[in-house]
């Protein structure tokens, strides 16, 4: 290889790897990215060479198609990680709500596993039916906790370690007056910021409180790497798995790349 | 002492009518009006009572339309009063009951309770007496807790479906003996109670309509629906032989009063019979609705790869979890699946701006213990404000320009700090932000450029460097195309 050709070849690289950090842009849009997704389908050095460039700069390849591009997910304390505390910086118990939230917009957007595995599926959103779904959830803790002999409050004088689901419910869902801290502005602001960020699409749909559509990009960060990351977490505090409708357990992730 | 269910029932029942003797036991600090003579927990009966007629499956009361009816009963208590004063206390009273003010909109009691170790545990009760919910249509109604709804009645700790029947019963008997100022009072306990039936068949119905797994379909829902029919062809029944039995008193009376009673029963006994034929269809139709929603979510397309169900896996089990330990796995999903952030290229201003912005809020539970200092003094500040004052005469540059050295000299001469300031100042206008001095509409903004030569070694204020000249740009407002600040 020439130096130039190793030059070229490096601008490639860098330029593959700035279009994917541009997250609203996608090869159907950009000639240029086009190719280079091409390329990195068809040439394995490449594609070596740019996994090793994204190493260098904090970053994994997560997935590269046609259709959505180059998605990267930064590793911890990387430049381009995203903190919870740059989105809201606040004590747990609000923390805690808008994290939900985002939660629960990822729910209502794949509602079943198959859903989120299919990339052809494409979901559908508004804050509304975010701030219902999770409502739902805590009434079926709460229903579960009723059914026992305890008589279901909690202790007086515990509210550092109140359940999430009451720290949920407890919050109004709605304010006649412009209010940031009822459940459903909480989901109005995650909804925004996903868009901001080129990971949902707003549908326009007149009569409908913001109703947003799912990209590939969501799917993938939310399939690959989210699920998996709160999972894993999730399992290392020791909790018990869920079990489905038949009593089986739940099959946890299995990913097949 | 052993643990005992019913007791408590009756310390919560006791609760939700906390709230409505607050009020007048605060009535006396209203600063707006002598309030004295206003009973403010009838006016609060009254706007529930309004609320809880006014509501129905699928819109909540308006409140507008629940103050305007309410009036009447505040003027009677002080009909020498102006209206705008009997409007701002039937406002007061609905915002009392909302709880408006506090983040939450909780009301709280702290009640004790036998566990069955026999020890005396504290615990704390959180409701509501009504509460701004969101309608079908998007806007914002006033829905009346299913507390307040037993306070309203009476049937403090009663089942549904008991007191319903019990309510019809007492109807009848009421209208049999003839006593129909008592019916009526029935017949509205009736109307209430299928209120309050329809709103937890429509809360299933909703959540069925986004997830069907939401709900408990196989046990809970067809036993309530099965319930709720058989309960509404009874209620019908029961309700044609009322409505019988009235018209014929009504006919027949030949006391005034009385016939104007027996009118005023039948209407009521209509409504309880629409609001069944209401809830009547909404039941015919659920099965519809889980079936189509099964159809829905249930059966399309095969799966692909094995993959989480974010819903059953993730959000359930979280939402079970205390707040400290769901933090950790809630916030590594939102790292995740918000993806990445282009940081932002620094220059000099914005690196300014941020060394200026203040410190996180430190977190109360995940992070380290820290005392706070419950009398914390200002930070005292670099330059104070006739310093910032003396710097904003020196930079007041419109139609002019000087050098830096030239306003050095003379902020040296006024005080010993304000070369720092002003040089400070001057260094941030080489690069001026223009977009933010146009965002909050300034009508200026110092531009600062170098001059080419350096400022001479003995300069006051300990200020070294480029030389530059320093002047004030006019900005013009508003004009497409030419938003530029131009200097003049």
């Amino acid at each position: 290889m020439t130096s130039a050709d190793a030059l070229a070849d490096i601008e490639d690289v860098s330029a593959f790897l700035a279009f994917g950090v541009r997250a609203k842009l996608l090869p159907s849009r950009s000639d240029a990215y086009l190719r280079l997704v091409r390329r990195y389908i068809a040439d394995s050095e490449f594609a070596i060479r740019v996994r090793a460039a994204a190493e260098g700069w904090g970053l994994s390849v997560l997935d590269v198609s046609v259709r959505n591009g180059l998605i990267l997910a930064a590793r911890p304390g990387s430049l381009f990680e995203i903190k919870m505390d740059d989105y809201v910086r606040m004590a747990s118990r609000e923390k805690v709500l808008h994290a939900i939230a985002h939660l629960a917009v990822a729910a209502v957007c794949f509602p079943r596993a198959d859903d989120l595995a299919d990339d052809a599926y494409v979901g559908h959103v508004s804050a509304t039916s975010v701030d219902i779904i999770v409502r739902e959830a805590c009434r079926v803790i709460q229903n579960r906790i009723d059914g026992t002999a305890d008589s279901g409050d909690p202790v007086s004088g515990s509210s550092e370690l109140e359940e999430a689901w009451r720290a949920y419910m407890r919050r109004p869902e709605i304010a006649a007056r412009q209010n940031t801290t009822t459940t459903l502005a909480i989901a109005k602001r995650a909804l925004n910021w996903l868009a901001d960020r080129g990971l949902l699409m707003p549908r326009p749909m007149p009569e409908e409180d913001g109703t947003y559509r799912t990209t590939g990009r969501y799917q993938v960060y939310v399939r690959e790497l989210a699920a998996h990351a709160a999972f894993q977490d999730l399992l290392s505090l020791g909790v018990q798995l869920p079990v489905d409708g038949d009593g089986r357990l739940a099959a946890p992730a299995v990913f097949l790349d | 002492m052993e643990p005992d269910e019913g007791f408590v029932r009756r310390v919560k029942a006791l609760a939700f009518t906390a709230p409505l003797h607050e009020l007048d036991a605060h009535k006396g600090r209203l600063d707006w009006a002598d309030a004295s003579v206003y009973h403010m927990a009838e006016i609060a009966l009254a706007i529930l009572d309004q609320v809880a007629l006014a509501m129905d499956f699928d819109y909540g009361a308006e409140r507008l339309v629940v103050l305007d009816r309410v009036l009447p009963y505040v003027r009677v208590q002080a009909p020498d009063r102006s209206r705008d004063e009997h409007e701002r206390v039937a406002t007061w009273v609905l915002e009392k009951l909302i709880n408006v003010g506090t983040i939450d909109r909780l009301f709280r009691l702290v009640y004790g309770e036998i566990d069955q170790e026999g020890a005396y545990l504290r615990r704390d009760f959180d409701f509501r007496l009504l509460e701004e919910r969101r309608s079908r249509d998007g806007r914002v109604g006033l829905r009346a807790s299913d507390g307040a709804i037993n306070v309203l009645v009476g049937a403090l700790d009663t089942d549904v479906e008991s007191a319903q029947v019990a309510a019809e019963v007492k109807l009848q008997n009421l209208i049999q003996r003839g006593l129909l100022a008592d019916a009526r009072l029935a017949a509205q306990q009736a109307r209430y109670r299928t209120i309050q039936y329809g709103e937890t068949i429509r809360r299933r119905l909703d959540a069925t309509r986004r997830d069907v797994r939401l709900v408990d379909w196989s046990q809970e829902i067809p036993e309530l629906l099965d319930s709720a029919l058989n309960h509404i062809e009874q209620r019908f029944v029961m309700e044609e032989a009322i409505l019988r039995t009235i018209t014929i008193a009504r006919d027949e009376s030949v006391d005034e009063d009385h016939k104007r009673q027996a009118a005023n029963l039948v209407d009521i006994v209509r409504d309880c019979m629409r609001r069944h034929t209401q809830l009547q269809s909404r039941l015919q139709s659920a099965r519809a609705v889980f079936r189509e929603e099964q159809d829905r979510q249930q059966f399309s397309g095969r799966p692909q790869r094995a993959a989480f169900n974010l819903f059953g896996q993730l959000l359930s089990p979280l939402l079970a979890l205390p707040v400290p330990k769901a933090i950790g796995p809630l916030e590594k999903f939102f790292s995740a699946a918000s993806g990445l952030e282009a940081p932002d290229v620094l220059s000099l201003p914005g690196l300014v701006d941020l060394l200026q912005q203040p410190g996180p809020l430190r977190d109360g539970t995940a992070g380290p213990v820290y005392q706070p200092d419950l009398s914390p003094l200002p930070d005292p500040l670099r330059f104070d404000e006739s310093l910032w004052a003396e710097a904003d005469r020196l930079l007041d540059l419109v139609g002019t320009e000087r050098t830096l050295g030239q306003l050095l000299t003379e902020a040296a001469s006024i005080h010993p700090e304000l070369p720092r300031l002003v040089a400070l100042r001057a260094h941030r206008a080489v690069a001026p932000d223009l977009g933010e001095a146009r965002r909050h509409a300034r009508p200026q903004v110092l531009v600062a450029a170098p001059t080419g030569s350096l400022l001479s070694a003995e300069h006051p204020g300990g200020v070294h460097g480029d030389d530059l000249v320093v002047s004030t740009a006019v900005i013009t407002q508003d004009v497409p195309g030419d938003q530029e600040g131009t200097a003049s």
